[in-house]
């Protein structure tokens, strides 16, 4: 996948990774960004022409101060479509981005030709608390959202050493950048209402979920399929979270579907 | 030189193995653990204590405001300082502070910091601090990319509510009004001295000189570490092109006196490391909700201090350590003198907040380490600062003919009852 660079209609520029070919399909990432994402990425170029852009706050794209609730957050969704010439295109997303990518199919229905949840934030259930990732040490943070832990701590760290204080500090600021800029749509509670506008979806919805999600547990799943009742519905076994860096595979064959002619 | 006089309320009940069984002491402590029987004896004692701060002479008495706290009982400090403003008739009392950004709408901060000053006869001083992410993110909800955002807001709303005579509409992206109009106003004009207390977030130095607001360095970490902060402030105060007046800074100092330094030991470290073993026992992740400082304050050096203050490990400290390193000045009144005189210089700050009641420490200690300080230590450090003599700018400025306790209806039939005020 190769990098566009694209300036939005509110004057944010922002980096998107774009490969493939075939329908069109926007991916938005979760709170943790693109990292360990590659692999499921360059798989998903295997069914779609692929755009995943960065949001503001993450890796290199800036203007995340522009961004202040949630439907700034959603126009900034289509404001990226626009900017990639996207008119009717598949939107998915994992955790924070696909609460984004469910409140853009919400504000604009006709644009949206298939959506893909992957273990989308946005609701909450009072029985089944989500964990406060805003409070998760940073060590905690593998064993809360992958299946196994250790994999997750590689993934997560990305390669980072972290005796340096040059590569810590750097570790500190983008965290804070990133988490900083998700909270303005997660924190404290991650609901922005987004179930009373869940009614408005058209698109055929695919919701895929890691078995072993502590993030967000089963609940959360049965909780999706009620409100979005035309779903698909995909459990993708020995998978927490973090699903589509854990089982590439099974959720591109599961967001297939969305890009079928 | 200004003393005022600060409690912090700690909950003296905390077990022995309070680190080990409990996570923190804050946002999520055990609720089991607060007997509201006990808590009616103890503000009556540590409301005493700030009423005996103000008879034996401090220049201010001050409370802070802390949620869901085990060594800071004050949710609402506002109740605290209208109980002394009541009791006592000479101190200054210095809220420090109300949480702006945490009132809604934040023109209740400027309702309530006018009683009090108007009660009072003019002897407020109002802080107006941004919060600590415990208290502001973790406690009550608010996003942390936009608290400062939302502080701001607050912030301009209250001094317009203090200083305009027409009753305005405000528009702001937190708080629309359509009618803003306090009643009543503060006695102090334009409105009483204002104190920003700050953890070290380099956007405060600039808001304090621009403002003309004092800066109060408030940690636990002692004067030696808070030097390279103040030494940060100082700088953008120069280069803000502001006079250098020491009142315009302040800073918190946990302060023990006893007859000698061996006494000082004694009395009071089993105490002081209550303090900093149970009370300081926060959840890391509490500590600062990713958001809440800026990504100009990571980037500077202050991330360099504020990490060395976290990696040191305030439990494994010993009495010995914590003089050493000046996070408690304590002694006989000579050393105590000696090494308030160092840091009062060092830190060339002109108002200190006598933290003096420490922990678990019973009454009598508290009442004989500031008995000490007030008429063995405080008369010797009047003078540190002879060329800003009378610099009361940062300073209340109560009605010369405000009434006495003594004065008031219930003042008089106590006295009569031989009862006191």
């Amino acid at each position: 996948m190769d990098w566009e660079q694209v300036t939005t209609a509110r004057g944010i520029a922002s980096r998107v990774l774009v490969g493939g070919s075939g329908q069109p399909m926007l991916f938005l990432h979760s709170a943790t960004g693109h990292t360990g994402m590659l692999p499921f990425l360059d798989q998903l170029c295997g069914i779609a022409r692929v755009y995943a852009p960065e949001w503001p706050g993450f890796g290199e794209s800036g203007g995340e101060e522009q961004l202040e609730d949630m439907l700034d957050f959603t126009l900034h969704g289509w404001d990226i479509a626009d900017a990639l010439g996207l008119e009717r295109v598949a939107l998915s997303g994992h955790s924070m981005g696909a609460m984004i990518a469910a409140e853009m199919a919400c504000l604009c229905p006709d644009r949206v030709t298939g959506l893909g949840l992957i273990a989308p934030a946005g609701l909450w259930l009072d029985d089944h608390p989500v964990p406060d990732i805003f409070a998760t040490l940073p060590q905690e943070l593998p064993g809360l959202l992958f299946a196994d832990p250790a994999q997750g701590a590689a993934v997560l760290t990305g390669g980072t050493d972290f005796s340096s204080d040059t590569a810590l500090t750097e570790f500190f600021v983008g965290n804070a950048r990133r988490l900083g800029t998700a909270g303005k749509i997660l924190f404290p509670i991650p609901n922005r209402r987004l179930s009373k506008r869940l009614y408005r979806l058209r698109a055929r919805t695919t919701l895929v979920w890691g078995e072993e999600d502590r993030l967000y547990p089963a609940a959360y799943a049965k909780r999706w399929a009620e409100l979005v009742p035309a779903s698909q519905d995909v459990l993708v076994p020995r998978a927490g979270h973090m699903v589509p860096a854990e089982a590439p595979d099974a959720v591109v064959a599961a967001l297939a579907e969305l890009v079928s002619p | 030189m200004k003393f005022v006089w600060f409690n912090l309320m700690p909950w003296p009940y905390l077990d022995d193995d309070f680190r080990s069984q409990h996570r923190s002491v804050w946002v999520d402590i055990d609720r089991r653990l607060y007997d509201p029987v006990k808590g009616h004896a103890l503000y009556h004692e540590y409301m005493d204590q700030l009423e005996y701060a103000d008879s034996v002479g401090f220049d201010g008495i001050g409370v802070n405001e802390h949620h869901q706290n085990g060594y800071g009982l004050m949710p609402s400090p506002n109740i605290i300082a209208a109980g002394l403003a009541r009791r006592t008739s000479q101190a200054a009392i210095a809220v420090i502070g109300n949480s702006i950004a945490l009132y809604n709408p934040p023109v209740r901060v400027a309702e309530e910091f006018a009683m009090l000053d108007v009660i009072s006869g003019g002897r407020l001083l109002a802080g107006f601090p941004v919060g600590t992410s415990m208290d502001t993110n973790y406690c009550y909800g608010q996003i942390p990319s936009l608290t400062r955002d939302k502080y701001a807001e607050a912030h301009e709303l209250i001094l317009r509510a203090w200083t305009e005579e027409e009753p305005f509409a405000f528009d702001g992206k937190y708080n629309q009004l359509r009618y803003v109009n306090v009643w009543p106003k503060p006695i102090q004009t334009p409105h009483p001295p204002i104190y920003i207390p700050g953890g070290g977030s380099v956007e405060t130095w600039d808001f304090c000189v621009e403002n003309n607001y004092n800066y109060s360095y408030l940690s636990f970490g002692g004067y030696i570490a808070g030097k390279r902060l103040l030494d940060g402030y100082w700088e953008r105060v120069a280069a803000l092109g502001a006079d250098e007046s020491p009142y315009r800074g302040a800073f918190a100092q946990i302060i023990c006196v006893a007859d000698t330094d061996a006494e000082a030991e004694r009395l009071y470290s089993e105490h002081v490391l209550y303090f900093y073993n149970r009370c300081l026992h926060v959840y890391p992740g509490f500590a600062d909700a990713p958001g809440y400082r800026t990504i100009k304050t990571l980037q500077t050096g202050a991330l360099g201090a504020l990490r060395e203050a976290a990696r040191r490990r305030f439990s494994e400290l010993s009495w010995g350590d914590l003089v050493e390193n000046g996070n408690v000045i304590a002694g006989s009144p000579e050393t105590v003198r000696q090494r308030m005189e160092e840091m009062i210089k060092g830190l060339h700050i002109g108002t200190v907040f006598c933290l003096m009641h420490n922990g678990n420490q019973p009454d009598w200690k508290t009442r004989y380490s500031t008995q000490l300080f007030a008429e063995k230590v405080m008369p010797k450090l009047r003078d540190v600062w002879p060329e800003w003599a009378g610099d009361d700018r940062w300073w209340c400025h109560p009605l010369p003919d405000r009434l006495d306790p003594l004065d008031t209806v219930g003042g008089k039939a106590r006295a009569e009852q031989g009862v006191g005020a």
